[in-house]
């Protein structure tokens, strides 16, 4: 339970350790996350407090829960929240560390049932579970906001999914009724910081040096591994020891917000000031006002500084008045996506696969095609082909010729799979390896709506 | 003054990320000592001229001096950006490696401050 008077009188920092950085993470990284949460708690048993978080959630990532929910109203979270949870929860209900994760994407009561159904099948006392909602603005209901924010663009799309990034208000309101583990859906990812800080240190929603530091925090946690040296080696100028098992990040912040950022225990990766400075750039714009809709963080005088084996301290964020408005995405659906590939190998490859590019445009003259030569050119280059029109013959010996195009229209989409098939008996000599897929595509616009027109709220399910 | 060219990523490393058709690159100085040089030569003008082909409808720099940083911020050169894109990398974020083998020159007397095996 909450203790917000008695926590901030003690000097025990708070302990978030996180578990996931995106929809898809590794389900082995919280084991070893929960393992380094329990072995402090043990030092501190009176004062110390813990949480583990999960972010599972990116731009596309609640159009594609929202279609799982269209065809199934008992799905739309994360698929892989029964994995996730499973080997840590009965673990973490037993030594209070309490859990939230936006995991619950567009269907977090039913998330939420998932995870009474877990720890009922583990044997574990039944938790307090909290849903937080209000983001999802997909309804119909809804529709003359965007429509007010968005005008004309709004009209003829299929819309799948439209979500507020919502804050840490509703999740820190949550834990202070006594919630164990907190379902969340579009949240802003650093808000699954902020919220148990909130709660923990019983800081007010206008404190915003303390909410731009934990944010930052929140920042350096969200990407899971990202912060520990996953997605930082780069062999011979940047090497990461234990890469195959990389640790998970856990931050110490303290009542003031400062805070330290390290990893679980007997895992591989690294915490250092290189991890930490790339970390703390990643999709930040102006480092000055860092946008979530609890306040502007302000990285433009921060310090990154170790200040032990695996541990970095971050000072100097500061914080300004949260935003007067709530970032909106609307997706849609955007028609098809057709990609085909075919290799080319030994004497003139890259000649033949430049050939059969050129046969594949002379035979879709409807879909405006992307050509890459993997092995020659392929991901710098752009969508026009402006590159790789300036990028002679060089003869290369092994050559993926990969082509990609975009139809509303189904029918003419699929049609460049059968070309780049066709390419076996009437294209250039010796391609082989063909392979090819049909997707359907999720476009994604944004705007922002007025705090007063969005409605996040937080309700006790069981 | 004896000079040496090297590649960025001797003297910087950095990573990419993406919100829509805005990608942003950080180049962190491996040294203080390298950090003005950098300052100085990778500039708005030269990550503009390294991303041409990308046609950015707009290149920005944050300068953070504290963290012997550069966050460049570039818009429209994600081809519409995760959801519209055909690149494979819809996200480019395989562009950062793009930055980081800008050639660069650098005084000799800073060679020691270099990162990757010795002579690169």
């Amino acid at each position: 339970m909450s203790q917000p008077t008695q926590d901030t009188k003690t000097s025990a920092p708070l302990l978030i350790g996180c578990a996931a950085g995106f929809s898809g993470d590794r389900t082995d990284a919280a084991g070893p996350v929960v393992d380094t949460l329990i072995a402090a708690l043990a030092q501190r048993p009176r004062e110390q407090r813990a949480f583990l978080i999960f972010e599972t959630l990116a731009e596309r990532t609640l159009a594609l829960a929202q279609l799982r929910r269209r065809a199934d109203p008992e799905s739309g979270y994360e698929p892989l929240l029964d994995e996730m949870l499973r080997p840590v929860l009965a673990r973490c209900l037993a030594h209070g560390i309490r859990i939230v994760g936006n995991f619950g994407a567009a269907n977090p009561r039913a998330a939420a049932r998932l995870v009474g159904r877990i720890a009922s099948e583990l044997g574990a006392p039944a938790p307090r579970i909290a849903v937080v909602e209000g983001d999802d603005l997909s309804a119909a209901e809804h529709r003359p906001l965007l429509r007010e924010q968005l005008g004309e663009r709004l009209d003829g799309l299929r819309i799948v999914s439209a979500n507020a990034y919502i804050g840490a208000e509703a999740i820190a309101a949550a834990l202070d009724a006594g919630a164990q583990v907190v379902v969340c859906g579009r949240v802003a990812d650093p808000s699954l910081c902020v919220g148990p800080a909130m709660s923990h240190f019983g800081w007010r929603a206008d404190d915003w040096q303390r909410l731009g530091r934990a944010t930052m925090a929140g920042h350096l946690l969200e990407c899971g591994a990202q912060v520990c040296g996953g997605y930082f080696a780069d062999p011979g100028f940047k090497d990461v020891p234990g890469l195959d098992r990389v640790g998970f990040p856990i931050a110490e912040i303290d009542a003031d917000g400062l805070f330290t950022i390290g990893k679980s225990s007997g895992t591989g990766g690294m915490v250092n000031e290189a991890t930490v400075k790339e970390q703390l750039l990643y999709e930040v714009h102006d480092p000055a006002a860092y946008l979530t809709p609890d306040v502007i963080a302000d990285i433009g005088e921060a310090c990154v500084e170790a200040v032990g084996t695996d541990r970095v301290a971050l000072s100097g964020v500061r914080g300004h008045p949260r935003p007067t408005h709530y970032k909106v995405n609307v997706c849609h659906e955007g028609g098809w996506l057709a990609e085909g590939e075919i290799s080319y190998a030994g004497p003139r490859a890259e000649a033949r696969a430049r050939l059969a590019a050129e046969v594949l445009r002379s035979r879709l003259p409807g879909l405006a095609l992307r050509v890459d030569l993997i092995g020659v050119l392929s991901i710098l280059a752009d969508d026009a082909g402006s590159t790789l029109a300036a990028t002679p013959d060089g003869g290369a010996r092994d050559v993926r010729l990969r082509v990609a195009a975009t139809h509303d229209d189904r029918a003419e989409a699929e049609r460049l799979g059968r070309e780049v098939m066709a390419l076996y008996t009437c294209g250039p000599a010796g391609g082989g390896g063909v392979r090819s897929g049909l997707t359907p595509r999720l476009n994604t616009i944004s705007c922002l709506v007025p705090r007063a027109a969005v409605t996040a709220r937080f309700e006790v399910i069981t | 003054m004896n000079s040496i060219t090297v590649p960025l990523y001797c003297a910087a490393h950095g990573r990419t990320g993406d919100k829509g058709d805005r990608s942003n690159i950080s180049v962190i100085a491996w040294h203080a000592e390298l950090f003005d040089l950098l300052v100085e030569q990778v500039t708005t003008e030269a990550v503009a001229a390294r991303f041409a082909h990308r046609a950015p409808s707009r290149v920005q720099r944050f300068v953070l001096p504290k963290l012997h940083a550069m966050n460049f911020v570039l818009d429209g050169v994600l081809d519409g950006g995760v959801n519209d894109a055909l690149n494979l990398d819809t996200h480019g974020k395989s562009l950062s490696f793009l930055l980081l083998d800008m050639p660069i020159r650098l005084p000799t007397a800073v060679r020691h401050l270099l990162a990757g095996p010795d002579g690169s």
